[in-house]
């Protein structure tokens, strides 16, 4: 599968990755035949419903998916963490790649202080001092845009705000100075004005250190906001590829066009009724053959259901998985 | 001060007496091992019109849904007065409190949560007619059941199943089938879409509307999703700290926002549309909304309110008509 050509080497490769579970009717992939590059300072959106595999491919970047079976490549800086022993992924993960997670209370520990979390990656991975290590934490908070860091590093994380928790969070997550920050679903258990807040943040972060994102979101407007390339992901399988602006103004595949669609907008004209997407989302342990999406898809036809459309280039950066190839009719 | 607020549900029902008025209401609830009293929801009036939709929205903790729970005699007792079928609901005890339960339903929002995992969908649907109609014969009981179920969307073949074989989406369509078995003459709706996939949310968005529309429900749809509110709701009252900031029209509130706090939550919501995302990208809102313990004096939006000024510590501001919304600023 050709890739399209980059200026610089990509900092992620990921080629025909799969995570497969073993179910009580067999094995099933939660991610299937995911290719996906993520170039240095990028941020990359990765949109999809529950059960697309957004999370799972997540997981799978710092080899986290526990139970499951990893088949397929991805190379970070050229090395293989596929396979890789614990010893080099721990070199990688926490260090070089760092996550944030949708629940910042998940992401720590009750029981420790703000500045005992906020340092023990430093300490861990740079062999940094008490003292050094402090004072990077109180930068990391400045960076956050956390009033008081001094009286934050002694503070617990009930003590904070959610708003707050999730910038301490990204604090731990860039102390290291990783190359890449995944985040899933950072936003989504915040109120909107603090979304707005998290993801000013995040932008403003990628801008001034060169962090790249890996952003996954059920929601478009996210995506619209911050993201400058984004993967659609329906059943564990990228189905479009492109960077923002093209993928909304012009999509090709049929489910990002009537996802795009089933947008309510917050100004302008109110349709009497919402474009909808008839169906259900389909269990990955008992996908249809073919086109997972067919069953739901407005522009299905006889070729859909034989095998699963491969991602081909439509043009330079924008890739599909669909055999249709007419124009989309607004269709619902 | 009281008999200016909030009248348009009145108007629009040239004259006929709201379905539900609400006035003055408080609620507030004990700290545990303090002497102190946090007020939930402190002075809120409202009305709902025959067959009209009021939003209720808000960040978490603004209290919306402690208004939706006294409204429903569900919270602790509230202070204030809501009238319904010429009765005080919250002077009702016993068999009379009973016997208005039948007018007045909820969907919640967690749909899977809120059905009895032992009892299968009929029993379910089934349960409100037993409960208020128990001299109907279990043919006619039946025959109900199916019908709702078909206007709902669900299949003949489910009613012999369990919740737990359905989809988030599926299992809303059985809460709305319970809720308005006995065809209500409010609906209470907590957040009824919030957990649903994009691709469901609007199938039922849709279904709510037509249902909304077809028994001139009047319904109560507390969501903290604008554009949800903005499809679903004609009025929309606005709530920051258990206090109204804004009640309006739909087109007023959306259009022409009066108050700092309506005009910031629109403006954090994010746009589905990467130009007009990146071209009316603004400075969000600072902090975030103050513990209801420690309240601030005067406005309570006043510490996070880009226009506050000296006066907005000092005095609450009322409830005051502009160009047909009501907004309680002193600098709208």
């Amino acid at each position: 599968m050709s890739t399209p050509p980059m200026l610089v080497a990509p900092l992620l490769e990921i080629r025909d990755l799969s995570v497969t579970y073993r179910g009580d009717a067999g094995p099933f992939d939660v991610v299937a035949g995911v290719t996906l590059d993520l170039a240095p300072g990028e941020f990359l959106g990765v949109v999809g419903e529950s059960g697309s595999g957004k999370t799972q491919l997540l997981l799978a970047l710092l080899g986290l998916n526990a139970g499951a079976v990893l088949r397929g490549s991805i190379r970070y800086r050229g090395a293989e963490l596929v396979g890789a022993r614990a010893a080099t992924l721990n070199r990688v993960r926490g260090a070089k790649i760092a996550m944030i997670f949708q629940d910042p209370m998940t992401a720590l520990n009750p029981y420790l202080s703000i500045g005992t979390q906020l340092t023990e990656g430093v300490r861990h991975h740079q062999g940094l001092s008490r003292a050094a290590a402090r004072r990077r934490a109180l930068e990391m908070l400045d960076a956050v845009h956390i009033t008081e860091p001094e009286r934050r590093l002694g503070q617990h994380p009930h003590e904070l705000s959610g708003g707050m928790r999730q910038r301490v969070v990204i604090a731990m997550a860039l102390i290291t100075e990783p190359d890449i920050i995944l985040a899933d679903e950072p936003t989504t258990a915040l109120d909107v004005t603090v979304q707005a807040q998290i993801l000013t943040l995040l932008r403003e972060l990628r801008t001034r250190t060169g962090v790249a994102v890996m952003l996954v979101t059920h929601d478009l407007g996210v995506i619209a906001e911050v993201a400058d390339r984004v993967a659609v992901m329906y059943a564990g399988r990228v189905v479009e590829t492109a960077d923002v602006h093209t993928l909304f103004a012009h999509p090709r595949h049929p489910y990002t066009d009537a996802l795009r669609r089933s947008v309510i907008p917050l100004s302008g004209a109110l349709p009497a009724r919402l474009p909808t997407i008839g169906g259900l989302p389909p269990n990955v342990a008992m996908l249809p053959p073919g086109c997972a999406f067919a069953p739901r898809c407005a522009y299905a036809f006889a070729r859909c259901p034989t095998a699963p459309p491969p991602l081909s280039a439509v043009a330079a950066g924008h890739r599909k998985a669909c055999y249709f190839e007419g124009t989309m009719a607004g269709r619902p | 001060m009281t008999a200016m607020r909030d009248t348009a549900g009145m108007a629009d029902t040239a004259g006929m007496a709201p379905m539900l008025a609400a006035q003055n209401l408080s609620v507030r609830f004990a700290v545990p091992g303090t002497a102190r009293w946090l007020r939930a929801v402190d002075d809120v009036s409202f009305t709902i019109g025959h067959g009209e939709t009021l939003g209720v929205v808000g960040e978490s903790g603004s209290g919306k849904s402690t208004i939706a729970r006294a409204v429903l005699r569900l919270g602790p007792k509230a202070a204030g007065s809501v009238h319904f079928h010429g009765r005080d609901l919250l002077t009702l005890e016993g068999q009379e409190l009973r016997a208005m339960r039948e007018h007045l339903q909820i969907i919640f929002q967690d749909p899977l949560a809120s059905l009895d995992p032992r009892m299968s969908v009929g029993e379910i649907i089934a349960e409100p007619l037993r409960e208020f109609r128990p001299a109907l014969d279990p043919a006619s009981r039946r025959t109900q059941v199916l019908a709702m179920m078909d206007r709902v969307g669900l299949l003949p073949r489910h009613l012999n199943r369990y919740p737990h074989e359905f989809s988030g989406g599926q299992a809303q369509r059985i809460g709305i089938a319970r809720a308005l078995m006995l065809k209500p003459d409010l609906l209470v709706c907590d957040e009824p879409m919030s957990a649903l996939d994009a691709s469901i949310k609007s199938q039922i968005a849709n279904l709510l509307k037509d249902l909304q529309q077809e028994l001139q429900l009047s319904v109560l749809f507390i969501a903290h999703d604008l554009a949800a509110v903005r499809f679903s709701c004609e009025r929309i009252l606005v709530l920051y700290l258990g206090r109204v900031m804004e009640i309006g029209s739909r087109d007023t509130l959306f259009a022409a926002p009066r108050h700092p706090y309506t005009r910031a939550l629109l403006d954090a919501v994010p746009i589905a549309d990467p130009v007009l995302a990146r071209a009316q990208r603004g400075e969000p809102l600072r902090g975030e909304i103050p513990s209801p313990l420690t309240p601030p004096s005067g406005c309570v939006f006043r510490t996070r309110c880009p226009l506050a000024e000296a006066r907005c510590a000092a005095e609450v501001p009322e409830l005051r008509r502009i160009e047909g919304s009501e907004v309680a600023c002193h600098r709208a």
